[in-house]
C-alpha cells in the first residue's frame, strides 16, 4: 500500500526483531515525555497566561520535584542501556559454527569471497537462516557495510579486520550500502544482500564455478610466499608450527599472552616483529605490500583451516566485537 | 518614562561615540566587538545556508543530477564546517556573551579587552582561510575530516581548510579565557556566584570546554596536515598509523563541542523563560549545576561516534553508560524551564515564542539522542539520517532557535530600537513549522537505511526526502526574514528605551545601547537573579543609586 513511502524497514534477520522492539520501546517512550513536555509548556502558557494570572507567585524550586526528575529519567535510561547493550552483544558474538565470507571495500566497490573461493562484486548471495559471519577490511579508506534489513553495520578499516554476523530470515534482495563516507562515488557504493533458500544457495555456489577455496588458495599462497619454509608443520621450524594455532592463545617474547584470531595472523603477516611468539627470534621480513587484501584473506583462512579437524567444517568464530578490533 | 527615553537617546552610547572606520576595527570595547562578530557569523550563516539549500535542492530528486558527485560532497562538507565552526561554536558567547556578560556582572568590559578584540582578528583570518580554499576548489572530506581519507586520499584543499579550523579555534580559546576571567574577577559588588544570572553559569561552563577542549582539535588537524604533507605516519595504515586513532582524538574535542554550542543557548533560555513568566527561575542550583555536569560529563563520552568503528565491546559498553549520564542534565534543565512558567505570568513577546520553541525542539533533539546511546539501536541508525536529524533537532532547532530568541530578547538593549513584532512572531512560527517539516521526515528516512552523505539515493526515499526540502524552503523564509526587520528596525525601529521587556538584571539597569562605560557608577547587588517579586524595590533602588 505504502510502496511510495514506506515508513519502516524490512525485517530480514534475526537481530532486526530485537532492535525494532527496543525501537518501539523508545519511540514509546519518547512519545511520552514529548507530549508531557509540550502539553506542561502549553497548559502552563495559557492558563498562567498574563491576562489570566497577573500576578506571578514565587516558587524557589523543589526537591523532590527535582529527586524525581533526576531519578526517573535515570531509571528509564538504564534500561535503555542495558537493553541495548544487550543486543549489541548478541551481536559482537557469532555464534558457533557461522558460515564466513570475506568482504574487502574499496572506493568504491564491494567485493566478496565465499570460503568456496566464489567471489562476487556489489551483491552478496547468502543461505536463509543460516548464521553468516561477514569479515571485514579495507583496501583504502575507511567504508561501513551496512545492510538495513538486517539492522547490521560495521566499518571496514584498511589495515585489520572487523566483523559482523546476521541470521537472514526472509527471502528477497535488499540494499547494502556503504555508510562511511568514503570518497566520490560513496552514494555509488552499493549493492545488494540476495537472500536465498539453502538449496538454491547451493546451485548457486555450483554455478559459481570457483575452482579453489579459499584455505586451498591459500596454502598455495603458503607455498608460493615461502612461509613453509619456517613455519614447518614439525617443531625444528624457526617460526612457529601453525597446526591447530588458531584460537589458542600464545605467550609472546615479551610476556604477554595474545588470542591468536583473524588480526593477529594478519599482523603477523605484516607486521611480524609486533607480536614474537615466546622462543623465537624476530626474523621474519615483513609481507606488507606483497600480498592483496585478498591474498592476506586466503592466507588468515588458510591459517584457520589447519586449526580444523575436517576440511569442512567451520570453527566458530572467537569472540569478537561488531566490529571486533583485538590487535591493539 | 517618556522623559527618560528622551534622555537616553540624546546621551553619548558605545555606538555614537565615534562613527570611523578605524574606531570600529582597533575597538577594545566588547560591546563593538560583539556586533563586528554579529556581521561576520550572519555572513558566515548564509554562506553555509546558500550550501544547505543546494544540498536539499539536489536531493529532491533520488539521482544525482543538479550537481556532480565531487561538488555535492564539497557542498555538505562546506555546509558543515561552516556552521560548526564559523557559526554555531562562535554564535552565543561571541556575540551575544560577548555583549552582555560584562553587563549582566556590572563590569566596564571584558578582563582583556585586547585580546577580546584578537579573537575576532583570527576568527576572520581563520574564515578568510576556509573561504579562500572554498573559492579555489572546496574540500570534500566531510567536516569530521575521517582519516586516511582526509590525510591521504582526497584531492581538495584539506590543509588550507583545517589551517582556517585551527587559527578560529584559538579565537574560541580566548573568548573562553576571557569569560572565565571576567566572571570569577570583575562581578559587581554584592554579585555572589548564587547571584549570578544563569546565562553567565551556562558561558562559565561552556568557556571551561572551549579552553579545554579546543586545542585537541588544533593538534588533531595538525597531525592531518602533517600527514597529508610530509606522509609521517600518524593515521593511515600504510604509513604505520591508525585510522580509529583519528576518530578518539577529533570526538575528543569534537563532542563536548556540541555542549559548546548548545549550554550558551540553554543560560539565553533561562534568561528568557524567566523574564517572561515574570518569576524566579524553579530550581536555580539545579540549572546551574547542570550545566557544570553537563561540561564536565561532556569529556567522557566521545567515543558513542564508534560503537560500529572497531572499539571493544566492554569501551562501548562504559561509553554507552556515560552518554545516558550526560543526558540526565539536560532532561532536569528542561524540566525546571517547563516548572518555572507554573504560576507564573506569562508573556508571548518573540523571544519568549522561540524559547518555546527551543524547549519542544530540544526535547525532540535530547530524546533522539538517547536512541542513539543505546547500543543496539545506534548500530542500526549511526551515519544514516536518523543522526542527521537528531544532531540538527539540537544544533539548529535548540542552538539556532535560542539564538534567536536571545538575539530577539537583547537586540532592543544592544541598538536601542524596537523591532515590530508582528513580524517577528511571524518569523518565529516559520522557523517552527519549517524546522520540523525539514527534520522530522530525516528521523524516518534514517530508520529506513537512507546513509547521510548521499549524492544520490534509492526512489524509495524521495517523499520523505521532497518533504524535506519543502520544509527547508519554508526555514528559509523564517531565517531571511529577522534579516529584514533588524536591518529596518535600525533606521525605523521604536525606541526601546532601557528595560522594554522590564526585566531585572544588571544589563537592563543601563541606558540602551549602553554607554562605552556600561555603567556610570558601579553597581550594587543585593537580589537574588531573576527575583521579579521584588522589582518595584529593586528599580528604586537602582534608581536611588543614580
Amino acid at each position: 500500500m505504502w510502496k511510495n513511502l514506506p515508513l519502516f524497514p524490512d525485517q530480514a534477520s534475526s537481530i532486526a526483531y530485537q532492535v525494532d522492539g527496543l525501537y518501539a520501546f523508545l519511540v514509546v517512550v519518547s512519545a511520552f515525555f514529548t507530549v508531557l513536555i509540550f502539553a506542561l509548556v502549553f497548559l502552563f502558557a495559557v492558563k498562567y497566561r498574563k491576562a489570566a494570572h497577573p500576578k506571578p507567585q514565587q516558587i524557589e524550586g523543589s526537591l523532590p520535584l527535582e529527586l524525581t526528575w533526576t531519578l526517573i529519567p535515570l531509571g528509564i535510561s538504564m534500561i535503555f542501556f542495558a537493553w541495548g547493550a544487550l543486543i549489541y552483544f548478541q551481536e559482537a558474538r557469532p555464534p558457533r559454527g557461522a558460515m564466513e565470507i570475506y568482504g574487502v571495500g574499496k572506493q568504491w566497490m564491494w567485493k566478496f569471497e565465499h570460503e568456496t573461493g566464489q567471489r562476487e562484486i556489489n551483491s552478496l548471495h547468502v543461505p536463509l537462516g543460516r548464521d553468516i559471519r561477514v569479515i571485514l577490511s579495507s583496501q583504502d579508506v575507511i567504508h561501513s557495510f551496512y545492510v538495513p534489513a538486517f539492522r547490521v553495520k560495521a566499518d571496514a578499516l584498511p589495515g585489520r579486520y572487523t566483523s559482523t554476523w546476521f541470521r537472514p530470515t526472509k527471502v528477497g534482495t535488499y540494499h547494502l550500502f556503504c555508510a562511511e563516507y568514503c570518497g566520490t562515488e560513496h552514494s555509488g557504493m552499493i549493492g545488494e544482500v540476495v537472500v536465498m533458500e539453502p538449496a538454491a544457495y547451493q546451485s548457486w555456489l555450483a554455478a559459481g564455478g570457483a575452482s579453489a577455496t579459499m584455505a586451498s588458495n591459500g596454502k598455495e599462497l603458503f607455498t608460493q610466499l615461502g612461509c613453509a619454509t619456517c613455519h614447518r608443520s614439525d617443531t625444528q621450524g624457526r617460526g612457529p608450527n601453525l597446526a591447530g594455532l588458531f584460537g589458542k592463545s600464545v605467550q609472546l617474547s615479551d610476556g604477554r599472552i595474545v588470542k591468536v584470531d583473524e588480526n593477529y595472523v594478519r599482523e603477523s603477516i605484516v607486521n611480524p616483529q609486533a607480536k614474537v611468539v615466546a622462543g623465537f627470534q624476530p626474523i621474519m621480513p615483513t609481507f606488507q605490500g606483497q600480498v592483496t587484501e585478498e591474498s592476506l584473506g586466503a592466507l588468515v583462512s588458510y591459517v584457520k583451516s589447519l586449526s580444523q579437524p575436517q576440511q569442512n567444517a567451520q570453527g566458530g568464530g572467537p569472540l569478537q566485537t561488531a566490529a571486533a578490533s583485538t590487535s591493539n | 518614562m517618556a522623559t527618560a527615553v528622551q534622555a537616553t537617546v540624546e546621551r553619548e552610547n558605545y555606538l555614537n561615540h565615534d562613527y570611523s572606520l578605524k574606531s570600529w576595527l582597533l575597538t577594545r570595547d566588547h560591546k563593538r566587538i560583539a556586533i563586528l562578530y554579529l556581521i561576520s557569523i550572519t555572513a558566515m550563516f548564509f554562506v553555509g545556508g546558500f550550501f544547505a539549500m543546494l544540498i536539499r535542492l539536489e536531493l529532491l530528486t533520488p539521482a544525482g543530477d543538479l550537481v556532480s558527485s565531487d561538488t555535492y560532497n564539497k557542498l555538505f562538507t562546506m555546509h558543515g564546517i561552516v556552521m560548526v565552526f564559523f557559526f554555531l561554536i562562535p554564535s552565543v558567547p561571541a556575540v551575544i556573551g560577548n555583549f552582555v556578560i560584562p553587563l549582566m556582572v556590572g563590569a566596564r568590559d571584558l578582563a582583556f579587552p585586547r585580546i577580546n578584540l584578537l579573537s575576532w582578528y583570527l576568527y576572520m583570518i581563520g574564515a578568510t582561510f576556509a573561504l579562500v580554499s572554498m573559492i579555489w576548489g572546496g574540500v570534500d572530506t566531510g567536516w569530521t575530516f575521517y582519516t586516511p581519507f582526509s590525510s591521504s586520499y582526497s584531492n581538495t584543499h584539506v590543509v588550507g581548510s583545517a589551517l582556517g579550523i585551527f587559527i578560529t579555534g584559538f579565537s574560541s580559546i580566548f573568548t573562553g579565557l576571557n569569560f572565565i576571567v571576567t566572571i570569577h574577577r570583575m562581578r559587581a559588588p554584592g554579585l555572589t556566584w548564587s547571584r549570578l544570572p544563569l546565562f553567565c553559569w551556562s558561558n562559565y561552563a561552556a568557556s571551561l570546554i572551549m579552553v579545554l577542549g579546543t586545542p585537541v582539535i588544533a593538534i588533531t588537524l595538525l597531525l592531518v596536515a602533517l600527514e597529508r604533507l610530509f606522509h609521517i605516519g600518524v593515521f593511515n595504515p600504510a604509513l604505520g598509523g591508525d585510522p580509529i586513532l583519528f576518530q578518539h582524538l577529533f570526538w575528543f574535542y569534537s563532542h563536548p563541542a556540541v555542549y559548546i554550542m548548545i549550554l550558551p543557548g540553554m543560560g539565553v533560555i533561562s534568561e528568557v523563560v524567566t523574564c517572561f513568566s515574570r518569576k524566579r527561575v524553579f530550581g536555580y542550583e539545579f540549572v546551574a549545576l547542570a550545566s557544570i555536569a553537563i561540561a564536565v560529563l561532556g569529556f567522557l563520552v566521545w567515543a558513542h561516534h564508534m560503537f560500529v568503528a572497531g572499539i571493544s565491546v566492554y569501551a562501548a559498553l562504559v561509553f554507552s553508560l556515560l552518554s545516558y549520564l550526560v543526558a540526565i542534565p539536560s532532561a532536569v534543565k528542561v524540566f525546571n524551564w517547563t516548572a518555572t512558567l507554573y504560576k507564573g505570568s506569562v508573556r508571548y513577546d518573540t523571544p519568549m515564542l522561540y524559547a518555546f520553541g527551543f524547549i519542544g525542539l530540544f526535547t525532540i533533539g535530547g530524546l533522539t539522542g538517547v536512541f542513539l546511546a543505546s547500543l543496539g539501536i545506534d548500530v542500526h541508525v549511526t551515519d544514516t539520517y536518523f543522526v542527521v536529524a537528531h544532531f540538527h533537532y539540537v544544533m539548529v532547532g535548540g542552538m539556532v532557535l535560542a539564538y534567536l530568541a536571545g538575539l530577539h530578547f537583547w537586540w532592543p538593549k544592544m541598538t536601542g530600537k524596537l523591532y515590530p513584532e508582528g513580524w517577528a512572531k511571524l518569523s518565529a512560527l516559520l522557523v517552527f513549522v519549517g524546522f520540523n517539516l525539514t527534520f522530522f521526515p530525516q528521523f524516518i528516512v534514517g530508520y529506513l537505511g537512507m546513509p547521510r552523505r548521499y549524492h544520490a539515493y534509492p526512489p524509495e526515499f524521495q517523499v520523505l526526502n521532497v518533504l524535506s526540502t519543502a520544509g527547508a524552503s519554508v526555514l528559509a523564509v523564517g531565517y531571511v526574514l529577522p534579516m529584514i526587520y533588524f536591518m529596518w528596525s535600525l533606521r525605523y525601529g521604536e525606541d526601546a528605551g532601557p528595560n522594554p521587556w522590564h526585566a531585572v538584571g544588571l544589563e537592563w539597569m543601563t541606558p540602551s545601547p549602553p554607554p562605552t562605560h556600561n555603567f556610570d557608577e558601579t553597581p550594587v547587588v543585593t537580589w537574588e537573579a531573576y527575583d521579579y517579586e521584588h522589582q518595584a524595590e529593586i528599580d528604586e533602588e537602582v534608581a536611588v543609586g543614580h
